[in-house]
């Protein structure tokens, strides 16, 4: 009887130390740097490679419950390289990001939805040079150990926040299309 | 039977004719595009520039193997049978490396490109590829060489301009006329 009880203790205590494991982790230490946001935009056609350098995030993904998942996004937009020091300083300026005046890009996200296959589409708000937009992206989650990490790819469209005014409006030379790459790490120690 | 027995020996075709000013226009405009938009500030005009210099650069570079392959088989008339060795040996030299740079030129623009990380679109249309990753200091080096291969070839075609005229004004012979039918001195000397 005893020893019954002692047994059905340590099981339940086994269960209790198992029960975070066999549940699933939430991740929510963002990684910078392994993380990584490019994106290729054309001018005259011809594709240029750029990436920013500084960015953060705050993440919580539970896989066990995705749609209560959060995600903020937040980037330096100074830290950019588009592909050369001329195109760096360029884009620093009124025409463009107008770094003075609106220094960081940032995304809210309000819904995650599962769309099979570790995939999700995530939907929210971008906020670029003052300018919100309704912003939706698949995002496809793949964890390894104690992380995961969040990849996806979108179009933004650069009129849609302003980014390239003036002489740059016309998309005959920069087009309006651009496409963006994220690789977000978190882990959930 | 190949066109080149149609002609008598001692003119160019008109292919060869037409290859050499178009090509000779084409290098004079791309060079002075290459001279003058490096310094502009950026704007869309500028990069619409210089994608303008790399088509036409790509342009040349094929009208140029379009014009060795004529050669080949249409050869050149003969140099006045009066000149100097020397003068023989300086004029084909000056020949073979200008057709050298024609070809070096563009290449050294095109990997110029690759190298400073803007791969070249032909019209916008046709992606060449890109022989050569991003990197700043090869792409600074290859600007070097671009630049010095194209000096040298401007200085050399002053010197096979001036050459030809020479020719025309103090040998009074048909060198300059071959290219330009319309100078031929009346009687001149073949």
């Amino acid at each position: 009887m005893k020893s019954n009880l002692t047994l059905s203790c340590l099981a339940l205590i086994a269960s209790l130390l198992h029960a975070p494991a066999a549940q699933a982790v939430e991740f929510k230490q963002f990684q910078a740097a392994k993380s990584s946001l490019s994106f290729v935009y054309k001018q005259m056609n011809v594709p240029v490679d750029g990436q920013f350098k500084n960015f953060r995030a705050r993440i919580a993904f539970d896989p066990a419950k995705p749609t209560a998942a959060k995600a903020e996004f937040e980037i330096d937009l100074a830290s950019i390289d588009a592909g050369s020091k001329d195109a760096n300083d360029e884009v620093a300026g009124k025409a463009w990001f107008d770094t003075k005046q609106f220094p960081v890009a940032k995304f809210v996200a309000s819904s995650v939805k599962p769309l099979g296959n570790n995939r999700y589409e995530v939907a929210g708000k971008m906020s670029i040079k003052g300018k919100t937009q309704d912003l939706a992206t698949p995002v496809t989650v793949s964890q390894q150990g104690d992380g995961a990490s969040f990849d996806g790819s979108l179009v933004l469209k650069r009129a849609d926040y302003a980014i390239g005014d003036g002489v740059w409006a016309d998309f005959g030379t920069v087009a309006n299309e651009i496409q963006i790459k994220f690789h977000l790490v978190a882990t959930s120690k | 039977m190949p066109a080149s027995t149609f002609q008598p020996a001692s003119a160019y075709t008109r292919t060869a004719i037409g290859l050499h000013w178009l090509i000779a226009i084409a290098l004079a405009g791309t060079f002075a595009l290459g001279i003058y938009m490096p310094d502009l500030p950026l704007s869309p005009q500028k990069l619409k520039l210089y994608s303008w210099h790399k088509w036409a650069g790509v342009s040349i570079f094929l009208f140029v193997i379009l014009r060795l392959v004529w050669r080949f088989g249409h050869r050149p008339p003969a140099l006045p049978a009066g000149m100097p060795r020397w003068q023989v040996r300086l004029a084909e030299g000056t020949h073979h490396l200008l057709y050298l740079l024609m070809f070096a030129v563009p290449l050294s623009g095109w990997l110029m490109s690759s190298a400073k990380g803007f791969q070249t679109v032909w019209f916008g249309v046709l992606p060449l590829p890109d022989l050569l990753n991003k990197d700043k200091e090869l792409g600074d080096a290859l600007r070097q060489l671009h630049m010095l291969l194209n000096f040298s070839m401007a200085g050399l075609v002053l010197v096979h301009a001036a050459a030809a005229v020479k020719h025309h004004l103090i040998d009074r012979d048909d060198i300059l006329a071959r290219m330009l039918p319309f100078l031929a001195h009346s009687g001149a000397k073949k």
